[in-house]
C-alpha cells in the first residue's frame, strides 16, 4: 500500500493556457514549449505549484502559453524576480524563462548573481544569437563579423559564451541543448526540473526571421553526429557518424580531436566525463569548444550538490528563531535604555 | 533659566548651579575622534533621564577624509529640554571643538557668549595649517574668540595622564579623549554617568584595559570640571513633562524597520525587505537583519533594480514586501516600480532622501525628492505617496504604507529624509493592543464564470484580488504588458487601455476616502496657512507657535499624505489669505498645490543639506504676512 497522497495525473494539455500563440510560423520557441509541457506532468508535482517567471523578448512570453501561475516581467530582471519568490515561497518550483540579451545584456549582472547564490531556479535560457522581438539587432552571443540591422558592416564586439560564463560564477547545473532535437532536450529539462539548485539550460533556438539556420550544425541531422559530442556522466567522449572521434587532452590538458584506432589512440586514452567534478576546470574547458573551430559538447556540463540560496536564508531564519524565540514585539520595542514618566 | 544655588566643591571654591529649560551642545572634531559616539552617548544619558531630546548628527561623505582638515570635521549636535521640542536647536550653547578644523567649521553657529571648549593640544603647527589657519585663534592676543566663554583645555595630555599605568600604545590612549570630553560636559550639564559607564564595560568587554582607560577618561574630564575654577557654573536641565508612559530613544531608520517589522507581525505575515546598501538608507537593512526571529527575511541583492523586483517576485508570492533606498537608487528602482504598478502588486519603497542631483551631497538631508515620487515613472503611473515628520512618526507612517499597499494592491512610496532617518529622539512605546493588524485576504476560489479566475476582476474600491502561486484552481499570468481589466490578459484594445488608465488612476484617488482629513495645528481660517512635509516638521511647527505666540493669524498644515491629499486639503487652502509652503527643495509642493488648487501659494526654499532654522521659518511668516 503507498501512503503518497494521489496527485491527479497530468497531460501536457493541462499545461497550455487559452491564449494563443504569437510566435512566428516555425521560431524554435514553438518546439521548446512543446517540450516543457511535455515534461512538466512528469515531475509529480501539483499543477499551481509551478510558476515561470520571464523578462522581456520573444522567448519571455513563454509565461503567457502556460496554464500555471507566471509573470512576464521587464526586460532582464527575472533572475532578480524569481529569486525574490523562491526566498518568499521555497515551496514552489520556479522557472526563469530568458533570452540571450535579456540574460546576458541587460540582465548580466542578475545572472551572473542568480548562478553564484544557487538560487533553486530552473532556468530556460533560449540563445538563438539575436535580439528577435526588437527585429533583428546582434546580441551578446552574435559570432563576430555577424551583419545585422545594427551592425550593417559586421558585428566587432567579441561574444560570449553563456555556459563559461554560467561555470565562471560557479553553476551548479549547466546544460545545453538545441530546440528540435526533441528527446535530448526533454532529457537535459527532466535533469534540470530535478537538480537542485540553479539549473542552467542553454537551448540553441532558431529564430528563422531575423537569424534563420544559425544552428543547421547542431540540428541538421546529417550534420550534427559530427559537430556535437554528446555528454553522458562517466562516459568518454566520442562523436562522428561513425563513432570513430573523440577528444583527448593534449600535454598542455587542452583538448583535441583524435581519431580512435588510429596511431593507438583506444577509448581509454580519451577524456572521460565527470559532471559532478567539484573543481569546475574542466566543465570550463568543455565549455569552450565551440563550432566551428572544435566540436561542441551538448548535453550536461555540470551537476553538483551546493546548498542553495533560499534553503539558507530560510534555515538562518529558523535557527535563529530557535535560538533568541519567536519574536515578541513588546520586547523588541524596548530593546535598548527606556524610561518611564509618571 | 529660573533656580540658582551655590555650593562649595571642598576646594574652598564656590560655584553655583543654574537651572534651564533646554541646552543645545554640539560635540565636533576630526571624523575619526568618536563624536558620534560621544552624541549618542549624551543623549541617551539625557532621554533616560527624562529631558526630551532632539539630534542633528553630521557626518561627512568620506569615512576618513584626511586626518584634521575641514572635510573630515564629524559633528553631533543635541537640544536636551524640560519642554517639549522639536528641533536640535537652531544655535549652539556649548561647543566642543576637538581641533581647528572643527573649530573653524563649526564658531558661526555658536550663540554670543555660549560655551566653548577646545582642545588646546590639538591646536599645534600642523593642525592649525591643515584647517588654514594663519595664527593661532586660542593666542591670547587673538580675538577671533572675544564674545565667547572659551576653556582651553590641554585633553590630549589629560587624558594620557590619565589613563597613564593602563600600558596603553599612545594611539590608543589618544582614542579616549572623547569620553574625557564627555566627562567634562556631564560635569557641566549635572549628567548622571552611569548608563555611559554600563556601555564602555559592555562594549569593550573583550579587552579589560580599555574598559579601564575609557573609565578613566571620563572620569578624569568630570575631576576637571570639578576641580577648577575656570567653570564657576554649572547646569541642571530638569526631566520634560512628557505623555505618562515607557519611553526609549529612536531614530528614524529604527523605526521604519521596526513599523514594518509591526505591521507584518500583527498581520500574521512575514517580512520579505531586498535592498543595496546607500546612505542614509542602509541602517533599515542592518536593522531588518537582526531581526530573523520576526521570520523576516532581508537580502542584500546585487544593485537596486534587484532590489524593486525582488520585492515584486516576494510581494506576488504573498510576503510583505519592502525595499529602500536613497535617491540615486530610487532611480534605478523606477521602471521596476512600474511593474509593480501595473502588475497591481503590494508593496513599499521607502526612499530616505539626500542632497541630489546624482550622488549629489550623500550625507546631507533634502527634500527634492517629491516631484520623481509623483511623476518618475514612464507612463501614467500613479501611486500612494506619504512621508515621515519626525523619527518617531516614522514608526506609524510605515506601518500606514504597508497598510495602504495592502489593501490597495499598490506599490506605496514611504518618504523620509537623512535628517529624520538619523536624528533621534524620545518614542513612547506603543501598548501593543494600538497595533491593529492589516485587513487583507488571500483569495482562494475562482471568482469568475465557470470557475475562471479573473485575476482583474476589481471589489468597490476597484483593488484586484491577491491570489497566492500555490492555490489550485487560480493559475494566472501577469506582467509588465497592458492588461485587460476583469481577465488579466494581454490586451492591446485602445479603449482598454484609457480605460486601465483611469482605473488605475481612480482606484490611487479613491485612497482619499479611506484616510483622515489634513489635521490643522492652530485656527480654521486666518492670515496665513503655513504647508509642510516631511522632515521640516521640527522646525515650521516650531516657528509657527512662535508666531501664534505673537499674536499672528498663523495656521500650519503639515501634510502626511501626499498622494492623494486629504479630501479637505482644497477647501482648507481656500479658507486663508495666503499660503507659505516651506521646503527643502526648489518648490516642489508648491508647484503641486498651486497646479492643483489653483493657489497663490509662495515658497521658502533652502537647498543647503541642512534643516530649516526655526528662525528662518519665524521670519518668513512675518515678511510673508506683511506682503
Ligand atoms: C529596458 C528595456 N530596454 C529595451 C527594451 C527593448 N527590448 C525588448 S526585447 C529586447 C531584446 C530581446 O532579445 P532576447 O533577450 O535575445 O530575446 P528574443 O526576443 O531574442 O527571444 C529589447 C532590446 C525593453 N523592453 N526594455
Ligand atoms: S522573431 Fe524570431 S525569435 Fe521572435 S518569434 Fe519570430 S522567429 Fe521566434
Ligand atoms: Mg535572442
Amino acid at each position: 500500500m503507498s501512503t503518497s497522497i494521489e496527485l491527479p495525473v497530468l497531460t501536457p494539455k493541462d499545461f497550455a493556457s487559452d491564449q494563443e500563440v504569437r510566435w512566428c510560423p516555425r521560431c524554435g520557441d514553438y518546439s521548446i514549449l512543446a517540450q516543457v509541457k511535455k515534461i512538466l506532468p512528469t515531475l509529480n508535482i501539483p499543477k499551481e505549484e509551478f510558476v515561470f517567471i520571464s523578462g522581456i523578448g520573444c522567448s519571455s512570453r513563454f509565461p503567457y502559453y502556460m496554464n500555471t501561475y507566471g509573470m512576464h516581467s521587464i526586460h532582464g530582471r527575472a533572475p532578480a524576480i524569481a529569486t525574490g519568490l523562491k526566498v518568499a515561497r521555497p515551496d514552489l518550483q520556479v522557472w526563469v524563462i530568458t533570452g540571450d540579451g535579456d540574460s546576458l545584456s541587460i540582465g548580466g549582472n542578475h545572472f551572473m548573481h542568480m548562478i553564484r547564490r544557487n538560487v533553486n531556479l530552473k532556468v530556460i535560457l533560449f540563445n538563438n544569437q539575436i535580439y528577435g522581438l526588437t527585429k533583428g539587432q546582434y546580441s551578446p552571443t552574435s559570432p563576430q563579423g555577424k551583419r545585422t540591422k545594427s551592425t550593417p558592416y559586421g558585428s566587432v564586439d567579441a561574444p560570449l559564451t553563456p555556459l563559461s560564463v554560467a561555470i565562471g560564477a560557479r553553476a551548479s547545473f549547466a546544460a545545453r541543448s538545441v530546440d528540435v532535437d526533441i528527446n535530448h532536450l526533454c532529457y537535459v529539462l527532466e535533469r534540470a526540473a530535478n537538480h537542485k539548485g540553479t539549473a542552467l539550460v542553454e537551448v540553441y533556438q532558431d529564430c528563422n526571421v531575423f537569424n534563420s539556420g544559425a544552428f543547421d550544425f547542431a540540428s541538421k541531422k546529417d550534420q550534427k553526429v559530427e559537430n556535437c559530442i554528446y555528454l553522458e556522466h562517466g562516459k568518454p567522449l566520442i562523436f562522428g557518424k561513425d563513432r570513430d572521434k573523440g577528444i583527448r587532452l593534449n600535454h598542455l590538458s587542452q583538448p583535441e580531436v583524435v581519431e580512435l584506432g588510429k596511431g593507438g589512440v583506444s577509448e581509454d586514452d580519451l577524456l572521460f566525463h565527470d559532471e559532478k567534478l567539484e573543481n569546475p576546470t574542466l566543465a570550463f574547458l568543455l565549455s569552450q569548444m565551440r563550432y566551428p573551430e572544435s566540436p561542441e559538447p551538448m548535453g550536461v556540463f555540470r551537476a553538483i550538490d551546493r546548498p542553495t540560496y533560499d534553503d539558507e536564508v530560510n534555515e538562518q531564519v529558523k535557527e535563529v528563531t530557535e535560538k533568541y524565540g519567536p519574536g515578541n514585539l513588546e520586547d523588541l520595542f524596548s530593546t535598548g535604555d527606556t524610561w518611564t514618566v509618571e | 533659566m529660573s533656580a540658582v544655588d551655590t555650593q562649595s566643591n571642598g576646594n574652598g571654591n564656590f560655584r553655583t548651579t543654574e537651572q534651564v529649560d533646554a541646552v543645545v551642545i554640539r560635540f565636533c572634531g576630526d571624523s575619526g575622534d568618536g563624536m558620534q559616539l560621544v552624541g549618542t552617548q549624551f543623549t541617551n544619558v539625557s532621554a533616560v533621564f527624562g529631558n526630551d531630546v532632539s539630534t542633528l548628527p553630521d557626518f561627512p561623505a568620506e569615512i576618513r577624509a584626511p586626518a584634521g582638515t575641514l572635510n573630515g570635521v564629524s559633528g553631533f549636535q543635541l537640544c536636551f529640554s524640560s519642554t517639549d521640542i522639536f528641533t536640535p536647536g537652531d544655535e549652539v550653547d556649548t561647543l566642543v571643538a576637538m581641533n581647528p578644523a572643527a573649530l573653524k567649521t563649526n564658531l558661526a553657529d555658536l550663540k554670543r557668549g555660549g560655551t566653548l571648549i577646545v582642545n588646546k593640544d590639538a591646536f599645534d603647527k600642523s593642525g592649525l595649517s591643515k584647517a588654514g589657519y594663519a595664527t593661532n585663534p586660542l593666542d591670547e592676543d587673538n580675538d577671533s574668540l572675544a564674545g565667547y566663554r572659551v576653556h582651553k583645555i590641554d585633553m590630549t595630555r589629560l587624558t594620557r595622564d590619565s589613563v597613564a599605568d593602563l600600558g596603553l600604545s599612545l594611539k590608543e590612549a589618544d582614542r579616549c579623549k572623547n569620553f574625557f570630553a564627555l566627562g567634562l560636559v556631564y560635569w557641566l550639564y549635572d549628567r548622571d554617568a552611569t548608563a555611559t559607564q554600563d556601555w564602555i564595560k559592555s562594549k569593550f568587554a573583550k579587552r579589560p584595559e580599555l574598559v579601564q582607560a575609557n573609565l578613566a577618561a571620563l572620569k578624569a574630564g568630570a575631576d576637571l570640571g570639578y576641580s577648577t575654577q575656570a567653570f564657576t557654573v554649572h547646569y541642571k536641565v530638569p526631566p520634560a513633562k512628557l505623555p505618562p508612559g515607557k519611553y526609549r530613544k529612536m531614530t528614524g531608520n529604527e523605526a521604519v524597520a521596526m513599523g514594518l517589522v509591526a505591521a507584518a507581525h500583527v498581520s500574521g505575515k512575514e517580512l520579505f525587505y531586498a535592498g543595496y546598501p546607500i546612505t542614509p538608507a542602509s541602517d533599515i537593512l542592518h536593522e531588518l537583519s537582526k531581526l530573523k526571529n520576526f521570520g523576516v527575511r532581508t537580502a542584500q541583492v546585487e544593485d537596486e533594480i534587484a532590489a524593486i523586483t525582488a520585492t515584486v517576485g516576494a510581494s506576488f508570492g504573498g510576503a510583505f514586501a519592502v525595499t529602500a533606498s536613497s535617491g540615486p537608487g530610487i532611480a534605478l528602482k523606477s521602471e521596476g516600480i512600474g511593474l509593480a504598478v501595473i502588475t497591481e502588486l503590494p508593496l513599499v519603497i521607502v526612499n530616505v532622501q539626500r542632497g541630489g542631483p546624482s550622488t549629489g551631497l550623500p550625507t546631507k538631508t533634502e527634500q527634492a525628492d517629491l516631484m520623481m515620487s509623483f511623476f518618475g515613472r514612464n507612463g501614467e503611473c500613479p501611486m500612494p505617496i506619504i512621508a515621515a515628520a519626525t523619527p518617531g512618526d516614522a514608526f506609524d507612517v510605515a506601518r500606514e504604507a504597508m497598510r495602504l499597499a495592502v489593501e490597495f494592491m499598490t506599490p506605496v512610496f514611504l518618504l523620509s529624509d537623512g535628517y529624520i532617518a538619523n536624528g533621534a529622539e524620545p518614542w513612547r512605546i506603543p501598548d501593543l493592543k494600538d497595533i491593529k493588524p492589516i485587513d487583507f485576504k488571500h483569495i482562494k476560489e475562482a471568482n469568475g464564470k465557470d470557475g475562471q479566475y479573473m485575476p482583474y476582476l476589481r471589489n468597490d474600491r476597484l483593488v484586484r484580488p491577491w491570489a497566492l502561486p500555490g492555490t489550485p484552481g487560480l493559475e494566472h499570468r501577469v506582467g509588465g504588458l497592458e492588461k485587460s481589466d476583469g481577465t488579466g490578459n494581454v490586451s492591446y484594445d485602445p479603449d482598454n487601455h484609457q480605460h486601465m488608465i483611469e482605473t488605475r488612476a481612480k482606484k490611487i484617488a479613491g485612497i482619499a476616502n479611506h484616510i483622515p482629513d489634513q489635521p490643522l495645528e492652530g485656527p480654521d481660517s486666518g492670515d496665513l496657512l503655513v504647508i509642510s512635509w516631511g522632515g521640516t516638521y521640527g522646525s515650521v511647527r516650531t516657528a509657527v507657535q512662535r508666531a501664534q505666540k505673537d499674536g499672528h493669524k498663523v495656521t500650519l498644515a503639515h501634510i502626511r499624505y501626499l498622494n492623494p491629499f486629504p479630501k479637505n486639503l482644497e477647501e482648507v487652502i481656500k479658507r486663508f489669505d495666503k499660503v507659505l509652503v516651506p521646503e527643502l527643495n526648489t518648490g516642489q509642493l508648491r508647484f503641486l498645490l498651486r497646479a492643483m488648487f489653483l493657489c497663490d501659494a509662495k515658497g521658502l526654499n533652502k537647498m543647503k543639506g541642512k534643516p530649516f532654522l526655526v528662525s528662518e521659518v519665524y521670519d518668513a511668516i512675518i515678511e510673508n504676512l506683511k506682503k
